[in-house]
């Protein structure tokens, strides 16, 4: 820096006049903003590294989508499915925003798993790393809870039948599997209460937990400082260190540009589908998770009677207390992966296996014939939901009226008669009420039929106050006209 | 502070390298170059948002349904007005509503056919054709009407309100719409 130049000496350091000045002076931001882009990377910038902001980027996507299609969305087994088929049918833009959100919860998975493995293949969990590790093994978890949780809430067919196996997987687990089952579903069987309980952790409850975790991730990781290459030592580094910004940021940029377009792309030439709504009596209908569950689906098929304990509950709880207790496992600061042929392989053996079971399901699925048909059967009913169009929900006002005309004849007599002598211009059609009258349901519970036959012969001062008129008309006009209104519920 | 040092300002703990690829005014116009393009971004991705948003907003209210009263040849030989109940239905989101209005078909001074409104552009009560008096009579507040839908005397404004129709396959549809109550001109609600 040139210290005779005095502009670019100011701009190094923090503004002090203006409103960016008083701003900073208020807030410390210059600081802040610094903090963050001059953060040391020993070794340089390298792409290897980008996998971590692009995490942050897709949670900030499915935050922002979410939020919008929580515009629409209503979590109950009534609604839920007609609110989905709305958002991706009629609403403009609805199709991609929800597409974003969908495709972008594969991406999360995907960009995960990458960040994992380099983060592993890199040992760099290593050196004072143990609780960046811990709380990114927590990340992970609840990534997938998400996932599972958001899976349901288009409760159409095969969201409820994959929830249905994945909640029965739980009850799996020995002395209170049953009890995690009914306390996911609210119940024994899923409804409207798993809707519910699901909406809640997938809006709500998860999401603060990954706001705090993410926030301590960070700043373990800040506190910590960054690992560097395999070559470096995870305690004391001793490479020379590039700051974040600028190399490092726009690498990270480059895959955020790289999802952008990707999901966008995928959102909007491959549209995501929706399938018919949720009919827990279709027993013909074969449920597959979303890819990333097919690995646990396989393995759980492996798996019968007493044994299941084995499968279900002990080797997976032997390899996620592996997985976490690795920083304290693996205590030495060599951090080269073909040194290090234990971690290395197990890496391998578990990837290789997950890979294995998932197209292990598929080749399954395919080379059974009726399996293979009923799937593209199911898909092709999907296929046919999807091309027809968006039929709006009947609301249940106009359904109870229409039950009430069918279920007893005077009374449906006394409807032509509230509609023709204009009771429904005050009282509104159906008797729901106006601003210009009051509801009229429930009326038949508060008085007799011999009441509402005097209140109508003689209104009292009040009604007639508030516009009632006396309606003229025949006793047995009359009559119908009490059995209407004291039919209405 | 130098860069790199903690927070109690000690020696780095990081080496850095003597020639940084960007000087500070090369990192400065980065900075602003990153900023705007990531605006620029940020708004092309805001577009489908608050379209999404605004649906409700934008979306026509001219999509307005006929729904069918009968066949012509039912009303080719009217003496007097009328009534058919017609079911409309509301569109309320994700969600309809079928309710039930009762219209009036009769004939103009021409012998045209016209459906009119049997909701009194007074104050909105439904109003009964009287066949006695072969006079349209509301009975919430003694608005008359002649068979054409033709005000002759009352509180009321104006005339009946005719409905749009459609002559389809023989078939007559009308297109049902409220009117703003107490003004002498017809003005279309909701």
């Amino acid at each position: 820096m040139q210290p005779a130049d005095g502009k670019q000496e100011e701009a190094a350091q923090e503004v002090t006049t203006g409103f960016r000045g008083w701003l900073n002076h208020r807030t410390g931001l210059d600081s802040v903003l610094r903090s963050a882009l001059d953060e040391p990377i020993p070794g340089g910038a390298r792409l290897a590294y980008v996998f971590g902001s692009g995490l942050l980027f897709i949670f900030l996507s499915q935050i922002i989508t979410g939020v919008f299609l929580a515009l629409y969305y209503v979590p109950s087994a009534d609604h839920a499915h007609t609110t989905v088929a709305y958002i991706t049918k009629s609403v403009t833009a609805g199709s991609f925003l929800r597409g974003l959100h969908s495709y972008g919860a594969s991406a999360m998975i995907v960009v995960l798993l990458l960040h994992l493995s380099q983060t592993y293949l890199y040992g760099a969990y290593k050196g004072r790393r143990e609780l960046l590790w811990f709380s990114g093994c927590v990340l992970f978890a609840l990534v997938l809870g998400m996932a599972f949780t958001g899976y349901l809430l288009p409760w159409d067919q095969k969201a409820y039948f994959a929830t249905a196996v994945g909640t029965n997987a739980a009850s799996e687990i020995p002395l209170f599997g049953e009890s995690v089952r009914s306390m996911m579903r609210g119940g024994t069987d899923m409804g409207t209460l798993t809707i519910s309980r699901f909406f809640v952790a997938h809006v709500f409850l998860i999401p603060a937990c990954i706001f705090a975790l993410v926030a301590s991730h960070l700043f373990l990781f800040r506190k910590v400082g960054a690992a560097g290459p395999f070559t470096e030592d995870p305690l004391e580094p001793k490479q020379e260190a590039e700051l974040f910004y600028p190399r490092q940021i726009l690498m990270d940029l480059s895959l955020t540009a790289l999802l952008i377009v990707g999901l966008g792309c995928l959102a909007f030439f491959v549209p995501v589908q929706l399938g018919p709504p949720a009919n827990p009596a279709d027993a013909q209908f074969i449920p597959r998770p979303e890819w990333y569950y097919l690995p646990i689906f396989q393995w759980l098929k492996y798996w019968h009677g007493a044994a299941s304990v084995i499968g279900v509950l002990v080797i997976p709880t032997i390899l996620a207390l592996g997985v976490i207790a690795l920083p304290f496992l693996d205590r030495s600061v060599e951090r080269r992966p073909w040194k290090r042929p234990i971690a290395t392989g197990a890496y391998a053996f578990v990837m290789l296996a997950l890979v294995g079971l998932g197209v292990r399901s598929k080749y399954l699925d395919q080379h059974d014939p009726e399996v293979a048909q009923q799937l593209a059967k199911q898909d092709a009913e999907e296929a046919e939901y999807m091309r027809k169009p968006f039929e709006p929900e009947l609301s249940s006002a106009s359904l109870a009226a229409a039950n009430v005309a069918l279920a007893d004849p005077l009374a449906a007599k006394g409807k032509a008669i509230f509609e023709s002598q204009s009771c429904n211009a005050c009282h509104g059609d159906g008797g729901v009420g106006t601003a210009a009258g009051p509801a009229l349901i429930g009326v038949g519970a508060k008085f007799s039929t011999a009441q509402i036959t005097e209140l109508l012969r003689h209104p009292t001062a009040k009604m007639k106050a508030g516009g009632m008129p006396t309606p003229e008309l025949s006793p047995d006009e009359m009559k119908a006209l009490v059995a209407y209104v004291a039919s209405l519920k | 502070m130098k860069i790199g040092a903690d927070d109690a300002g000690n020696t780095p703990r990081w080496k850095f390298s003597t020639a940084q690829p960007f000087d500070e005014q090369r990192r400065s116009f980065l900075g602003a170059l990153l900023a705007l393009g990531s605006l620029c971004v940020g708004a092309l991705l805001a577009v489908p948002l608050i379209r999404f948003a605004l649906f409700p907003l934008l979306r026509l209210t001219t999509e307005l349904k006929a729904s069918p009263i009968g066949s012509l040849s039912e009303f080719s030989s009217l003496n007097e007005p009328v009534e058919r109940t017609i079911q409309i239905e509301q569109v309320d989101g994700w969600r309809k509503a079928v309710s039930e209005k009762a219209v009036y078909i009769t004939k103009n001074g021409q012998g045209q056919l016209r459906v009119l409104s049997s909701i009194c552009p007074h104050l909105g009560c439904t109003v009964p054709w009287v066949s006695a008096k072969q006079e349209f009579i509301c009975p919430c507040h003694g608005a008359v009407y002649a068979p054409d839908g033709s005000r002759i005397s009352g509180p009321c404004l104006r005339g009946m309100d005719t409905l749009e129709t459609v002559e389809q396959n023989g078939q007559l549809l009308v297109r049902f719409q409220y009117f703003r109550q107490l003004v002498a001109d017809k003005e279309v609600i909701g």
